[in-house]
């Protein structure tokens, strides 16, 4: 059944929130701290464990495959609805600072990746 | 006219797919017949929505881009955080356990760089402009953050309202930057491996930008990107209005 895959895909989801806004409390932040990232985990999780078979396997798994699948649209909707007027309404020093903050974030991306990756090397190597 | 709207109104979600679908056809017969297939016809579709969201709020002045017009609202439920969160953490549907021990480790440095680097770049522009007052520096550093960031920082320090506007359009910058971006600087920075986009996700940090920015770039990296992302506005709330504020408050 189709609907047992978005059902499980919805309580992973709300998990994962709960969680998240809980961590923001008890962080004293006032924001959701990884609830999506947290749902992913519990999707992962159910979906490499053997108990949750029928969750995700055959039509199941096609009510999971759906709304992946269906990611893309919704980021082009997600896109159309952004305050692109507000962004280029804060002038230059706007501007400024959110392309230098992201040169500089995606000059560290191989940097960074290569800490991880000399890291899994030298433990391959001991 | 009005039997048009009344549908439209009432069909709203039904009306966002339609158009999204469209749009989405449109932008990959583009991508396929102009450039050959070089540019991901999602990103050509991500761009169009961008454009569309411009137009859409010089039209209406409203802050949602299409979805302030009234035949489009759908747009605005299907492009919201619900349905973004419930796509994106569909997107983690077969992933690989061991792909994200491998990349752990990096995943977290690359949360807490990306904070600390995206804070202090917005910062030292803020004083390069001439703001000596720190808490108008800390909240515009914040929202180089992402447009989160900012305004709960500013809030918390009591920044005026003037200085928030500016941290959310630092930071709407920001994300808007790294959905057209990324696609064009993924062969540079080594982005085409789980470990590289979990890495990405992590110094980015902005969920809209990093969602569709490796959505133009390769669909199969976006879980492992969203996944360092999602917490990365929760690391940034946490250090903005404390160590970063002191540390700034210290300096100037």
């Amino acid at each position: 059944m189709i609907i047992y895959g978005v059902a499980l895909l919805s309580a992973c989801l709300i998990l994962g929130m709960l969680i998240g806004e809980a961590l923001g409390v008890a962080l004293g932040v006032q924001a959701n701290v990884g609830g999506v990232g947290i749902a992913m985990l519990f999707l992962v999780l159910s979906s490499n464990s053997g108990k949750f078979k029928a969750l995700v396997e055959g039509a199941s798994g096609t009510g999971i495959q759906f709304w992946s699948a269906m990611y893309i649209p919704i980021v082009v909707a997600m896109a159309a609805r952004q305050n692109v007027i507000a962004a280029f309404e804060g002038g230059m020093l706007a501007v400024v600072a959110g392309v230098a903050a992201v040169l500089v974030s995606f000059a560290l991306v191989p940097v960074i990746s290569k800490i991880g990756n000399s890291d899994t090397s030298s433990q391959e190597s001991q | 006219m009005e039997i048009l709207e009344t549908v439209f109104v009432r069909n709203s979600l039904v009306v966002a797919f339609a158009v999204v679908g469209l749009t989405i056809w449109i932008s990959y017969f583009l991508a396929n017949k102009l450039t050959k297939g070089r540019i991901h016809g999602s990103a050509i579709a991500i761009a169009l929505g961008l454009l569309a969201a411009y137009f859409g709020g010089k039209a209406t002045g409203g802050s949602t881009g299409v979805a302030d017009i009234t035949l489009l609202g759908g747009i605005g439920l299907m492009g919201g955080g619900m349905m973004r969160d419930f796509a994106i953490v569909a997107t983690a549907f077969g992933v690989k356990l061991s792909e994200l021990k491998k990349a752990g480790l990096a995943g977290v440095v690359s949360i807490f760089a990306g904070v600390i680097v995206s804070f202090v770049v917005g910062a030292v522009v803020a004083v390069l402009y001439g703001y000596t007052d720190p808490v108008a520096v800390t909240t515009i550093g914040a929202g180089a953050v992402t447009y989160i960031v900012g305004p709960v920082t500013g809030s918390a320090l009591g920044a005026d309202s003037d200085i928030i506007a500016l941290s959310v359009a630092a930071g709407l910058i920001k994300s808007i930057l790294v959905m057209i971006g990324t696609p064009l600087v993924a062969k540079t920075i080594g982005l085409n491996n789980p470990q590289s986009a979990m890495v990405f996700g992590g110094l980015m940090g902005t969920t809209s930008g990093v969602a569709a920015g490796l959505a133009a770039t390769d669909p199969k990296l976006v879980p492992y990107g969203a996944m360092t992302a999602t917490f990365y506005t929760g690391v940034g709330c946490l250090l903005g209005p404390s160590i970063l504020f002191f540390i700034v408050n210290a300096i100037l």
